[in-house]
């Protein structure tokens, strides 16, 4: 349990998706311009990162590694079959979503198909991979079940902090007058620069 | 219509400048700022998203006219991913060290929107060699930020290039010190944003209103 709690506090904060890994930033620097659409995002990348990321835990301990039950070692196919996992699942979890919850999907609408090749779910999948050969006593490591459940949630949620936090400087940053050269694209990237030093302050944190 | 005629150079030439994936087009950042943290390392991925791209545009180029448009995402993804294997397989064959140090991010091409971006807006479109080029173009465009990016923060962030020390020992003894943050991530963003910001003040039809 502990290192469940451990776990989930260090990839929200420590082990950040944006800020200490660069992903999902295609999606983050595109979506961010208000916060509304941002919350909106970040809610689906929670929905489909925890769906998926423990899906292919199981895949990758019961199936593709060594000792699975198909007993030959087929990593290398992690890949292939993770994306594959990806694509299906945001086009199941779409049509779920459409027919079981109708507000929901068109508040999400566009964003959902756009998961897919989010570098956040996949990067998620396979950092899952790496960390499963970690010793058990190292705080990233993911042991079981529950754990990839826990940094399923711990790095969806990550994402969406520091998309909702982005948004929220960038509604403000409308109001300012910045150089020209600098407007759009180049004062967001200094933005989050200086929010990635922020972040870095807790990278003293000891659970 | 010849192998080198006016639109296909177009093809090559606009995505290294005007057009450049990373600063103007925004596709494939993730990568682009984990892996600059030393030149070697982003000079193996800026060769292999090129040569991806390239083989990728190819592909789906000559299978436009039969993929079903519903479901050409994951066809795109499938070839994608077939050939990021592949290319994952070789390095680690061939160059251990670097493929150890750029990790999971090889893994991401497969995610990386510059191959999603240019399969959906040229390869679906257009014939194989156009296709190739175009890949290339947008693959060396991509290259070049990384090469630029990791040359400024192995040079300030450990004094070295490809790994070879280049500022001298006497430098250090005379109070220099590595500059610790060029190697940490906010660097890599404000480093690009420093190239955006040249480019637009050099091009002003780059710029936002």
């Amino acid at each position: 349990m502990e290192h469940f709690i451990s776990l989930l506090v260090r990839s929200v904060f420590v082990d950040n998706m944006v800020f200490a890994f660069f992903l999902g930033m295609c999606s983050y620097l595109a979506v961010s311009k208000s916060v509304k659409t941002a919350i909106g995002l970040g809610i689906a990348v929670i929905f489909v990162q925890v769906i998926t990321l423990p899906v292919n835990y199981l895949l990758q301990t019961k199936v593709l590694a060594a000792d699975g039950i198909l007993g030959v070692d087929l990593t290398f196919l992690a890949f292939i079959l993770f994306i594959a996992v990806i694509a299906g699942i945001v086009q199941l979890v779409e049509m779920i979503v459409e027919r079981f919850a109708p507000a929901l999907y068109s508040q999400l609408g566009i964003f959902l198909p756009l998961i897919a090749v989010n570098c956040a779910i996949m990067g998620g999948s396979l950092f899952m991979q790496q960390r499963i050969g970690l010793p058990a006593d190292n705080s990233q490591a993911i042991t079981c079940f529950a754990d990839s459940i826990a940094f399923a949630i711990g790095s969806g949620f990550g994402w969406m902090v520091a998309i909702v936090l982005f948004a929220a400087i960038r509604e403000k940053m409308e109001y300012c007058n910045i150089p020209k050269p600098l407007r759009g694209l180049g004062i967001a990237f200094i933005t989050v620069g200086l929010m990635a030093m922020a972040f870095m302050c807790f990278s003293g944190i000891k659970m | 219509m010849g192998l080198f005629s006016k639109k296909n150079k177009e093809a090559l030439n606009t995505p290294l400048f005007k057009e450049n994936p990373v600063t103007v087009q925004v596709l494939g950042i993730c990568s682009a700022l984990a892996v600059t943290s030393k030149l070697e390392p982003a000079i193996v991925m800026g060769l292999s998203v090129t040569i991806i791209v390239a083989m990728a545009n190819v592909i789906i180029s000559l299978i436009r006219n039969t993929i079903p448009m519903r479901i050409r995402i994951i066809v795109q993804l499938v070839v994608v991913a077939a050939l990021v294997t592949l290319v994952s397989e070789v390095l680690k064959a061939f160059a251990y060290d670097v493929s150890v140090q750029l990790s999971v991010y090889i893994g991401l091409i497969i995610t990386n929107c510059i191959l999603m971006g240019r399969l959906e807006a040229f390869a679906m479109q257009n014939k194989p060699w156009p296709s190739f080029l175009d890949g290339i173009g947008n693959g060396l465009g991509y290259a070049m930020i990384l090469v630029i990016v990791a040359f400024f923060r192995e040079f300030f962030g450990s004094g070295a290039l490809l790994g070879i020390q280049i500022i001298p020992q006497s430098f250090y003894d005379a109070g220099y010190i590595n500059n610790g943050l060029m190697l940490m991530t906010p660097a890599a963003f404000i480093l690009i944003a420093c190239i955006v910001w040249f480019q637009r003040a050099k091009d002003k039809s780059l710029q936002e209103k």
